[in-house]
């Protein structure tokens, strides 16, 4: 057996942990976690007057049980083609309703604020899903459209996508840097 | 009306403006309309007045063509229900209004039909007829004929049930509705009812054409263009595609979707049918303009009807029984193999199939057809009708869909692209007697504009990046064009205005299922965007920007 072989071979179990040990994070399941909330926020836009205060409302405390993680994320993508959202979103790009994977959020880019409007519905023709799926789902499909602009680490979204689509994986989609509006706020 | 006239030929018989002086041609006056959507209506001109429907909001402006500079006269808003543009499937366009006997009609988004005082504005009734909850819009300019306004709903991707209604012209109350799916009752099929083909006759097909209760799903909407024979009191229209697009989840023949119905305007009864697609599979509604024509026949003259299928065939059919006297190609197809005169019926490509689970390319013509709602215009001085179309073919794959009330009810991811050549617009001079187009103009973009001709032997069409253009009608030579602000996806229109001159009309503002990757701002990096729409047209945000501006030009005084 060649020295090259042995060298290799190590370098693919040292590559494999080290992705290991990054996908930590992205693999956390929450299944038996404290039970969550009974509402969905009402996800307070951060890039808004909040008048007689000085600082937009903090992250929902629930955000990080969904956002960035894949499993989160990809019970969200097999709910957005259930629930006919490819039908106006298309895979992102937009149609009868805006585009979800440009760097443009008309209600607010986070994960919060993405739950409240699929949860309350918009003005402009957005349904309201609030009854029709449960919170944990509702939550689900935030974090897979959050995904679609590119937001979360690579790590985290899928790289085949549902269905038939032409599109190419949200592995490759550029990664977006939030604006301030996106970025978490604690 | 936005046809012209009950034939709906799109003919103006104004002669001032001609190949010898059209180069002259200039701007009189704008307007802009403040909206940015899809602008598909054409201007409207009545006794010295210019009225002006505009996409969602629609509103609508009456102008005053006998002052300097056009000023407005009043602006009537009906104030749709905003959520009507979640439930719209192409962008939120409407397709013109249209005057009778001093009033002027059209329908909103939301479903509702106005009927306005055309001198002072005022409404004089309105009629819910569409249900959003259901996904049902109304973008379809309506046709009055014999004291009945004609109206039908759009919704064919969210899984409505297509109707199409006459409502008095004086009250606004439903005379009939005639649903385009389900029990022969429903449909106001009875005695009268004689269907040419074997294919379309029997009882209760529009039950039994479809798995159970599928039919209440439908689709088969009424969102294109009717014409009125006053003859036989006869009204044609085609009825839109079957829901959902993915043909696996409805086998059967799904009457009475994509085909054209002719019914009796007093009392709707059917009189006869025709489908072009049965188990339609590539979204090919059969909504395109019926051209009414008497052509030579025999020793004697035959009245017909010209249809310019979605599917890409020339229909010359016999408008008294729906026989298909004719069925030609004018683009490129290979989805179907061609129409079996003897049956009626289409001859299936089954390698063009679309199957669940496997994606099918290379399907011509596309979605949208060789041509979509953007009508043809018909010359009696050259005979040739005039047809704005497309060359775009498409990848399709289906996933089973599911119903979901007021979302959409599609089941495909689609991809389109240019057919052969490489342009994705054609614009053809088709010779209906001898099947044969005499001149063809490629256009780089997809062609989404409606065509005007007039006596003249001018033919005026519009470009999705804002050309408007003039053409010999004998030869195709382009003799005049000018840009305008945003593409050009509205119906050209030709008047004589107050002061005796004639007057070319268009408004430009892109949009549509074509312009919507401009209009609702979409990301292109997605092909399947706008159902798949947004990948043949990427470049599209780089040539044209968004707008709803009239474009008024005339010969220097």
């Amino acid at each position: 057996m060649s020295s090259l072989f042995r060298a290799s071979t190590l370098f693919v179990v040292v590559a494999a942990l080290a992705l290991a040990l990054a996908g930590c994070n992205r693999e956390e399941h929450h299944d038996r976690a404290k039970p969550i909330g009974e509402t969905v926020p009402a996800g307070e836009s951060p890039d808004t007057i909040f008048p007689g205060s000085s600082t937009p409302p903090p992250l929902d405390p629930r955000a990080a049980l969904y956002d960035n993680n894949a499993n989160a994320i990809s019970k969200g993508q097999q709910l957005y083609l259930q629930m006919n959202c490819v039908g106006c979103h298309s895979h992102g790009g937009g149609g009868m309703g805006p585009p979800l994977m440009d760097d443009q959020w008309r209600y607010g880019g986070r994960i919060d604020q993405i739950a409240t409007t699929i949860a309350e519905g918009r003005p402009n023709g957005m349904p309201s899903w609030r009854g029709k799926l449960t919170e944990d789902q509702i939550w689900d499909l935030a974090a897979y459209v959050r995904s679609l602009s590119g937001l979360p680490s690579k790590d985290a979204v899928s790289s085949r996508s549902e269905g038939m689509s032409a599109g190419t994986p949200q592995t490759l989609t550029p990664h977006a840097e939030p604006k301030n509006s996106d970025a978490p706020q604690q | 009306m936005p046809g012209k006239n009950y034939a709906a030929t799109r003919f103006s018989a104004l002669a001032q403006i001609n190949p010898a002086n059209v180069s002259k041609l200039a701007l009189e006056f704008t307007f802009s309309t403040a909206t940015n959507k899809g602008f598909e209506a054409p201007p409207l001109v009545v006794n010295g007045t210019m009225y002006v429907i505009t996409p969602f909001p629609n509103y609508l402006y009456a102008l005053d063509l006998t002052k300097p500079g056009a000023p407005t006269k009043w602006v009537f808003k009906p104030k749709p229900a905003a959520a009507s543009q979640g439930v719209a499937c192409c962008d939120v366009v409407n397709r013109g209004a249209v005057y009778d006997n001093g009033r002027i009609f059209f329908n909103t988004l939301d479903g509702q039909t106005f009927a306005v005082d055309a001198n002072s504005g005022q409404m004089a009734w309105s009629t819910q007829l569409g249900n959003i909850q259901r996904g049902e819009t109304i973008t379809m300019a309506p046709l009055v004929a014999a004291g009945k306004v004609l109206v039908g709903n759009s919704g064919g991707e969210m899984g409505v049930r297509g109707w199409i209604a006459a409502l008095d012209e004086g009250s606004g109350k439903v005379a009939w509705k005639a649903y385009n799916t389900g029990p022969d009752k429903d449909v106001l099929i009875g005695s009268r009812f004689k269907p040419f083909y074997a294919m379309d006759q029997g009882k209760d097909l529009g039950v039994k054409s479809w798995p159970p209760d599928a039919w209440k799903i439908g689709g088969a909407s009424v969102w294109g263009w009717l014409s009125y024979d006053p003859e036989t009191h006869l009204v044609f229209y085609g009825t839109s595609n079957p829901g959902p697009w993915n043909p696996d989840q409805r086998p059967g023949d799904n009457k009475w979707s994509t085909g054209i119905f002719a019914r009796d305007v007093n009392t709707g009864e059917a009189v006869w049918f025709y489908q072009s697609s049965p188990h339609d599979l590539f979204d090919h509604d059969d909504v395109n303009e019926i051209i009414l024509a008497d052509i030579p026949w025999g020793s004697g003259r035959r009245p017909v009807l010209f249809h310019p299928g979605r599917n890409g065939y020339f229909y010359v059919i016999d408008r008294r029984t729906g026989q298909v006297l004719s069925a030609t190609p004018y683009g490129y197809i290979n989805s179907s193999k061609g129409v079996d005169l003897k049956t009626g019926r289409l001859i299936p490509a089954p390698d063009k199939e679309p199957k669940a689970g496997r994606v099918t390319r290379d399907i011509c013509p596309a979605s949208p057809g060789a041509k979509d709602w953007n009508p043809a215009a018909f010359s009696p001085v050259t005979g040739l009708v005039y047809i704005p179309h497309l060359n775009l073919c498409q990848d399709e794959g289906n996933m089973e869909a599911n119903y979901i009330s007021g979302t959409p009810y599609v089941g495909a991811d689609v991809k389109m692209y240019a057919g052969p050549g490489g342009n994705r617009g054609v614009f053809t001079a088709w010779d209906p007697i001898n099947r044969r187009p005499v001149f063809e103009i490629k256009e780089d973009l997809p062609l989404w504009s409606p065509a005007l001709a007039t006596a003249g032997n001018l033919v005026f069409y519009g470009t999705m990046d804002g050309w408007f253009k003039a053409i010999d009608a004998r030869n195709g030579k382009l003799l005049w064009q000018f840009k305008c602000g945003s593409g050009i996806i509205g119906q050209p229109i030709s008047y004589r205005g107050p002061d005796g001159r004639q007057y070319i009309a268009v408004i430009a503002g892109v949009g549509g299922w074509a312009g919507a990757i401009v209009s609702a701002q979409m990301d292109p990096h997605d092909p399947t965007g706008a159902l798949g729409f947004a990948n043949a047209v990427k470049d599209l945000p780089m040539k044209t920007t968004a707008g709803g501006i009239l474009y008024v030009f005339a010969l220097p005084r």
